[in-house]
């Protein structure tokens, strides 16, 4: 038995200690608001936090994250209401919003850990997060917005 | 118009599934029939200022407020959104239309999803960039008609006649008076009466709109977007649901021989694997079958998929290796081919030539790859299905899942979620026949999951094509002639036996269309047969022809020493309607009558000449910099780009600046066409870049972004610059969604040549010029 802390609350999982967190997060703890994409950590749709920094739950086996502490979109601010989030919502960043959630969580641990990014730090942090729809120049802005604060 | 009383919201929902929730009111309230009295539908096509082809397509348009409209007797607006949202913004922009005309506030409106259903709500086939130019016109009839209905209820009250009060952000006001009612107020009298006639509506002045042209509207799923509370189409979760993935034949046209699935089975939370039906090719959007892995969750599927061992029958597709049917290609494209537009002599124009410049140009086959991979959940039980999908078409799919599962219209329900990107492919709704088969066979709810491995390699691919152009000059060095062959699979072949041709929507697309003034002209198709599944991406056949026309347009004035825009311009020739109807095999006109959109050479040269201003053409640029231009007339729209592109000594390319200019006529939702447009102009970069799949032994060759590389924040323009040309009323709504990735990859590609002088002809343009 792997047990687990999801968004402050303590989760339990029998299963195949191989599986992917994310599909855990999706549809074993009935937490969808993390996507998935690729499968491969290639694209950043399932990004979380584990332990405060962003990582591809795709990537990672239910055995490492045994006794961690995960956060996903829905557990980022209990209101929806992260500075990040309120910087999305200003600049009417998605399109189809799809890889939104991934975005917001690596963008959150960004600022996390960077409260001033320069526009390198920027791509280099968000690069590996896809946005088919191309809405990058959006991206960009709403992340030096939420560093400056709305 | 429906009166919603809360004591009265329907059958109670189940908390755990959202989306039955959510239909279930759908279905208690604003579908009700108890609280609608005379329902009268307004004639199809009623006031339409300008005629669309929106009343030929399947069930045409409906704008009755009794079909679109809800208030609470708190005065909430509902107002439903019947298009599916791939990303585009209709399902803000097309209800904004309706709250508008009658006079609504926005912040008290909310927008519900329609499920599938043509018959009630018109044609929902999200595709050609169709849903504001095809409903614009509807909504707007259906939000004054709802305006009058709450004008007339207040009349009534008042005892006074019509004319002497007006509703005015969200109440109706009696003008002598002062008196007034809020819409919640009036609610329950407004939705009792019948739908006014036609010449009883009267349409706001488009001075006076509040949302309609300003652009200051968030989109309505903004914040269940950004806390992750938006529902997908893997994110509906039904009591008892399986989690199934599918191997899918490698090659087209195989099968199923046999299967060994011992080594999935002793997986942990495997439960089942099975053989699914597949249908022999062409079969439109029908499953190509395969092996199925039921599980207890999704990962566990993928992994005991991993683990089959599954024996396929042979395919004449087997044979299928992209580089060589792309030298075919090339070899076709040198014959004489089938003549579909044929204008002057372009024989004796070739034949007397002071000089003949030709020019080759290849686009390879490529996938949409949205963000969300298909996926479909569905429940199969009691004679009924019912489906929660992110399809573009949920009435065509509706009309699918009926003679799959030969079931009859009423019992089929397509929830329609919201699309994780789509571009085309998810107008084609295989995932959910996969899931209503799958559901059928196991008696539970299924849900589906394509990987993205399944995504890219069972995909409805954009066909590959060479286009052969050739101009014939006289001794001034003006244009006299021009031949232009295109040679591509058609997607017709993905709907019946090798058509063997491009059809006229086909090459209607930047083809026989051309807006050039140029004596002689020929264009012709090419045969080619199809040997895997092809579909529409994104601005279609507007993405190899328009490349290869605009770059042919700088080939030229780069051979003539002219300018690529002064070139471009005198091609176009005056302002003018060019009109190649008598001279084509069955011209296609987007589906719009082509008096209401004619070919408009003087709206051609405006994005041109707006856009070469605004980006600044000919100013001096940095050593290694260097601009390209494209334009071209796509679903509808006018649409010129300026692409700046930097290349540094080892040959890596970035871009500075793309300037656009779209002239779409009358357009609603300024602030998601500036989105959309800075969304092509990174679809084009990847298209122009990176894209393509390639096959062996009829097996595609890649499978994921590693190997199927797209656009990333750190490589996409620095900035993109919009200009949307002011229109009135009088000028008909076109296209948005797709137009603009079609001019992208010629001016890139244009930028690079003036950057480097070195030609690209063959997309994508990967590491062509690296050093």
């Amino acid at each position: 038995m792997i047990t687990l802390s999801v968004n402050g609350q303590e989760h339990k999982y029998d299963g195949d200690p191989s599986l992917p967190l994310l599909w855990f997060l999706r549809d074993e703890a009935g937490l969808p608001g993390t996507k998935f994409g690729c499968g491969e950590a290639l694209c950043g749709a399932c990004t979380v936090h584990v332990n405060g920094e962003a990582v591809r739950s795709c990537a990672v086996q239910m055995s490492d994250a045994a006794g961690k502490s995960v956060v996903t979109i829905e557990g980022l601010d209990p209101h929806g209401n992260h500075p990040v989030q309120r910087a999305w919502r200003a600049v009417n960043v998605p399109q189809c919003g799809f890889c939104q959630a991934g975005q917001i969580m690596q963008a959150a641990a960004l600022l996390k850990q960077t409260p001033n990014p320069t526009d390198a730090q920027i791509h280099t942090a968000m690069a590996g997060n896809i946005c088919r729809c191309g809405c990058y120049q959006r991206i960009e802005a709403a992340v030096r917005i939420a560093a400056t604060g709305v | 118009m429906t009166h919603i009383d809360k004591s009265d919201s329907g059958p109670s929902v189940q908390p755990m599934v959202e989306n039955v929730s959510r239909r279930a009111w759908l279905k208690g309230v604003v579908a009700s029939g108890s609280l609608i009295v005379a329902a009268s539908v307004l004639p199809r096509g009623a006031m339409a200022a300008w005629k669309t082809g929106a009343d030929a397509m399947p069930h045409g348009t409906v704008s009755d407020p009794h079909v679109f409209v809800a208030i609470d007797k708190d005065g909430i607006v509902t107002i439903v959104a019947h298009r599916s949202e791939m990303g585009t913004g209709s399902k803000t922009s097309l209800p904004m239309v309706v709250a508008d005309e009658m006079s609504a506030d926005w912040s008290r409106c909310r927008v519900v999803q329609a499920p599938g259903d043509e018959v009630k709500y018109g044609n929902q086939d999200t595709d050609g960039s169709r849903s504001l130019r095809h409903f614009v016109q509807p909504m707007r009839q259906c939000g004054a008609a709802a305006r009058l209905m709450l004008e007339m209820a207040a009349a009534k009250r008042l005892g006074v006649d019509v004319s002497e009060v007006e509703a005015i952000n969200h109440e109706v006001v009696h003008r002598h008076s002062g008196r007034s009612f809020g819409f919640g107020e009036l609610a329950a009298e407004a939705a009792a009466l019948p739908t006014p006639a036609p010449d009883q509506i009267r349409l706001k002045d488009p001075n006076s709109f509040r949302y309609i042209g300003t652009g200051s509207v968030p989109i309505v799923d903004l914040f269940g977007i950004t806390t992750g509370t938006a529902t997908y189409g893997a994110d509906v979760r039904l009591p008892g649901m399986k989690y199934a993935v599918i191997l899918r034949p490698p090659v087209l046209g195989s099968k199923v021989k046999s299967f060994d699935a011992s080594a999935a089975l002793k997986l942990p939370g495997v439960e089942k694997v099975m053989e699914v039906k597949g249908w022999d090719w062409p079969a439109k959007f029908q499953p190509l079958g395969g092996v199925a892995v039921i599980a207890r969750n999704t990962g566990m599927a993928i992994k005991g998929r991993d683990a089959l061992k599954v024996v396929w029958t042979e395919s004449p597709h087997a044979v299928y290796d992209s580089d060589k049917f792309r030298e075919e290609m090339l070899a076709t494209s040198r014959k004489p081919g089938k003549t579909v537009r044929n204008e002057g002599d372009i024989d004796a124009a070739m034949k007397s030539a002071a000089k003949v410049i030709s020019a080759e140009y290849y686009v390879p086959q490529f996938a949409h790859a949205p963000m969300e991979p298909p996926v479909a959940t569905a429940w199969v039980r009691d004679g009924m299905a019912e489906v929660w999908a992110p399809v573009q078409s949920p009435g065509g799919t509706h009309d699918d899942l009926c003679k799959t599962l030969g079931l009859p219209y009423d019992k089929v329900k397509v929830n329609v979620t919201l699309l994780g990107g789509a571009f085309g492919r998810k107008s084609k709704c295989d995932f959910a026949l996969e899931a209503a088969l799958l559901s059928q066979a196991l008696n539970a709810p299924v849900r589906v999951q394509w990987t993205r491995e399944d995504d890219i390699q069972h995909d409805f691919y954009h066909a590959p094509a060479v286009e052969r152009i050739e101009a014939a000059l006289d001794g001034n060095n003006k244009v006299v002639g021009w031949r232009h062959r295109n040679v591509a699979p058609s997607l017709f072949s993905t709907f019946m036996p090798d058509p063997k041709y491009q059809q006229p929507l086909e090459y209607s697309m930047g083809q026989v269309d051309l807006p050039f003034e140029i004596a002689n002209i020929r264009c012709e198709v090419g045969e080619a047969a199809a040997h895997s599944r092809i579909g529409w991406f994104r601005s279609v056949r507007n993405v190899p022809n328009t490349f290869a026309t605009q770059c042919f347009v700088a080939e030229l004035a780069h051979e003539l020493g002219r300018d690529p825009k002064e070139m471009l311009l005198e091609l176009i020739g005056a302002p003018r309607i060019v009109d190649p109807r008598k001279t084509t095999v069955d011209l296609w006109n987007y589906g719009d009558p082509f008096e209401t959109y004619p070919i408009d050479t003087g709206r051609l040269r405006g994005v041109v000449e707006l856009v070469a201003e605004k980006a600044g053409w000919g100013r001096n640029l940095p050593a290694g910099h260097g601009m390209g231009i494209a334009v071209q007339r796509c679903f509808l729209s006018y649409v010129a780009t300026v692409v700046e592109v930097a290349v540094d000594e080892k040959g890596n390319i970035s871009v500075p600046r793309v300037d656009t200019a779209i002239d779409c006529g009358f357009f609603v939702n300024p602030e998601r066409i500036v989105s959309q447009i800075e969304g092509a102009a990174i679809m084009g970069l990847t298209v122009a870049k990176h894209s393509a799949v390639t096959f062996k032994n009829g097996v595609p060759q890649q499978g994921n972004f590693n190997d199927y590389p797209v656009v990333r924040i750190d490589e996409a323009p620095r900035a993109t610059h919009v200009y949307i040309v002011p229109n009135g009323w009088d000028v008909p709504s076109a296209g948005v969604g797709e137009p603009a990735t079609a001019p992208f990859a010629p001016a890139f590609c244009n930028a690079i040549f003036a950057a480097t002088q070195k030609r690209i002809r063959s997309l994508p343009v990967g590491d062509q010029i690296s050093l």
